[in-house]
């Protein structure tokens, strides 16, 4: 605890934390903007994709901002235009406030909080909100379909990722994050923990659950009826255009990240090797190196997932609004509960 | 086939229960959505309205005419052998398939007919501008449905068509090649071996696609059971092509009608499908594309030698009368009634296009539909805006 809390005063920390949230959330969406939407996405479909801006197109993303922020602000005239500007700094504040809870190393966290998986799935249905009322603000026929089907598709998909998160929770007897962590790397699975207990092994439905909820938590496809562009055009975001719909699109990218994050801390063991490597028994023995190659670590694993979430969504069509409701309410939410009603059992059991 | 039967009374049910809904006292107030003029689903400019309850369709509506560019009446104006370059421009993914009919119908009334060698290469050419037009199809039905991956292998697969195309035409997307008498040009060199390593790509595009889109459960249930059209009423609606025969009815005018093409030389099967719904359409499409590949490799082999252009006077006036032909285009079946009064061009010239007889069934099809399924509905109905608006 000393790196962040000693040395520098609450200013230089508040200050701290902020860059550190702000690089958290938007070198993610950089990355897997450039990465998947725009390479891998043109390698998937035989063309090479943005080749002119910067080396092999990297400078990209930064044309498109650029382009996007001298867009005029426009907002159609019917629309309630105070909350028509407010909707997508509210998807925005959803990821920002997700990212809070979430542990990079044994020191390296905005903050540990008690019940910060508890917490994170609370704030993340609060995009939800934003995307309803952008749906509904713009006075648009198409936006408050797509509106409507959001709110209904985030609420249904909302409870699988909560009964998958709970498989876990019971699993680490904890809902801090950090705790979670801690209990997936000093593991052991029959006796044997040079692998730690990664939960996607033990957890491996709920692990599957939990992705699908992402997938469609994240409106990607399969998932994308709210968005379907050939058919509500785009939905919610159809009348937002310039700057407003920069921050849609990093909010879309950067909750895909923090999603992935969270998932590679509940499943895959967090920042952590298996503390047996280095004989460390509890968190306090952890080297102070893990602060930095405890981010490096999340960040692949986060990559390796998202990579996951992009492969589905480029090669998939997507599901009807009814179809997807009967998936998850007849198929993931009967299958999530069995989960965790087994996992409690085992969990007595053992 | 029972299960066949159930759906059908499920979508009458569904549009029995949308007739009801309009009639109740208490109506709650529906929802106009324009789906158009300008929306990605409807390929260019086609409007439709929907009148919605939730998300159902009550009642709908196609407003076509928003990029009517009066074909009919500039032929007028027009000589003959100028009036292909317009026609061209009707379905503007198979453009040289837009040539033939009319060119048929000059020909007829000019009582000569085209030398052996030009038929088959306008039968050849016929079917690769069917299969251009097709596959993309086939690409742009994952589109309509939120898989982005399959409109791009079909844009690579159709250039290597389109290649063709240009390289036996000069023009890849209008070939204005057809002449009243035959061809203009002769093939050039090496494009009959370059044609069957194209069909041997396409076959595969065709695998892909199936294995791609076709085999995919969210597709299958995004299309099976849906908008299903019995054979009666596709047949009251005059549907066409694809539409029909996705409705079990056997008809296909390259195998029915005595047109002076080369089809009687190749051997091939006219698929059918019993289900008429949208994966039937989507299916039989997918079908007659290999079908086509199929004729192509047969024809390559059966181009007979000799001139491509029959002897025909420098000024072409066609004689007084009256003559219809109608071939089986990619759309459905496209045929020119063409009335000439002995001068240079058409007194007047009546331009059946498939895709505006297909649309007509839209309000039909569309009762009691979600508005995800209008989609995907429309979509298997394939329609191209130019050949709606002509």
């Amino acid at each position: 605890m000393s790196m962040l809390a000693a040395d520098i005063p609450y200013w230089g920390q508040s200050l701290l934390r902020v860059l550190g949230g702000l690089v958290a959330v938007l070198l993610p969406a950089g990355a897997i903007v450039y990465l998947f939407l725009f390479k891998m996405m043109s390698f998937m479909q035989s063309r090479l994709g943005p080749m002119e801006a910067g080396p092999y197109g990297s400078m990209q993303l930064l044309a498109e901002v650029g382009k996007w922020m001298q867009k005029e602000d426009l907002a159609p005239e019917a629309a309630d235009h105070r909350i028509f500007k407010m909707a997508p700094l509210i998807v925005l504040l959803s990821t920002f406030l997700l990212v809070v809870v979430i542990p990079f190393g044994p020191d390296a966290f905005f903050t540990n909080f008690s019940v910060g998986i508890f917490y994170g799935l609370a704030v993340a249905s609060v995009s939800v909100l934003g995307i309803l009322i952008a749906g509904w603000a713009s006075a648009n026929k198409y936006s408050l379909l797509g509106g409507l089907r959001a709110a209904g598709q985030l609420i249904a998909y909302e409870l699988p990722m909560v009964l998958a998160t709970l498989g876990v929770v019971i699993q680490a007897g904890s809902m801090n994050l950090q705790d979670i962590v801690v209990s997936q790397n000093t593991g052991e699975i029959f006796g044997f923990g040079g692998l730690g207990n990664p939960f996607i092994l033990t957890q491996f439905i709920g692990f599957l659950i939990f992705m699908i909820a992402v997938q469609a938590e994240l409106t990607q496809a399969p998932f994308d009826m709210p968005i379907a562009e050939s058919e509500i055009v785009s939905g919610y975001m159809t009348e937002y255009s310039g700057f407003r719909f920069l921050i849609f699109f990093i909010a879309e990218f950067a909750t895909a990240g923090v999603f992935a994050l969270i998932a590679s801390v509940l499943f895959l063991g967090g920042w952590g090797v298996p503390f047996q490597w280095f004989g460390w028994d509890s968190i306090n023995d952890v080297d102070n190196w893990m602060n930095v190659a405890g981010p490096l670590i999340m960040f692949t694993k986060m990559m390796l997932l998202t990579f996951i979430i992009m492969w589905v969504r480029f090669s998939s069509p997507r599901f009807r609004e009814d179809q997807l409701q009967t998936f998850a309410w007849k198929i993931l939410i009967p299958l999530a509960l069995a989960n965790t009603a087994i996992t409690a059992i085992l969990k007595v059991a053992f | 086939m029972t299960d066949l039967s159930d759906r059908q009374q499920l979508s009458y049910i569904a549009s029995q229960a949308a007739d009801a809904r309009l009639n109740v006292e208490l109506e709650t107030e529906g929802m106009t959505l324009n789906l158009g003029p300008q929306h990605p689903a409807t390929h260019g400019t086609l409007r439709i309205i929907c009148r919605l309850d939730g998300e159902q369709v009550v009642w709908a509506e196609p407003s076509c005419g928003y990029m009517h560019r009066g074909y009919e009446k500039l032929t007028e104006v027009r000589t003959f052998p100028q009036v292909t370059s317009l026609i061209n421009r009707i379905d503007w993914l198979g453009s040289f398939a837009n040539e033939v009919p009319f060119i048929l119908a000059a020909e007829k009334l000019m009582e000569i007919e085209a030398p052996p060698r030009a038929q088959v290469i306008r039968t050849i050419l016929f079917e690769l501008s069917r299969i251009a037009n097709v596959s993309l199809f086939l690409g742009d039905l994952g589109v309509q449905m939120g898989a982005i991956t399959p409109v791009f292998i079909a844009f690579r697969d159709r250039e290597y068509v389109l290649n063709l195309i240009e390289g036996a035409t000069g023009g890849r997307f209008h070939p204005n090649f057809d002449r009243i008498g035959g061809l203009k040009d002769d093939l050039p060199a090496g494009w009959i071996d370059e044609t069957r390593q194209v069909m041997v790509k396409l076959r595969e595009f065709c695998d892909i696609i199936e294995d791609l889109l076709f085999g995919n459960e969210i597709f299958q249930s995004r299309t099976r059971g849906i908008g299903i059209i019995p054979a009666d009423i596709a047949k009251d609606y005059g549907l066409s092509g694809a539409n029909l025969r996705a409705s079990g009815v056997d008809y296909d005018l390259r195998r029915d009608d005595e047109i002076a093409l080369a089809w009687d030389k190749a051997d091939f099967k006219v698929w059918t499908h019993p289900d008429g719904d949208s994966f039937a359409r989507c299916w039989v499409r997918l079908q007659e594309t290999r079908e086509s590949c199929k004729i192509v490799e047969q024809l390559l082999d059966q181009i007979p030698a000799g001139p491509v252009m029959t002897k025909v006077p420098r000024i072409i006036k066609v004689p007084e009368g009256e003559a219809w032909v109608s071939t089986e285009n990619p759309l459905g079946v496209m045929g020119y009634y063409v009335v000439s009064k002995g001068d240079l061009g058409p007194f007047r010239v009546k331009i059946r296009s498939a895709s505006f007889n297909n649309i007509s069934i839209v309000p039909w099809a569309l009762k009691g539909v979600y508005v995800p399924d209008v989609v995907t509905i429309l979509a298997s109905l394939y329609f191209i805006l130019g050949d709606i608006d002509r």
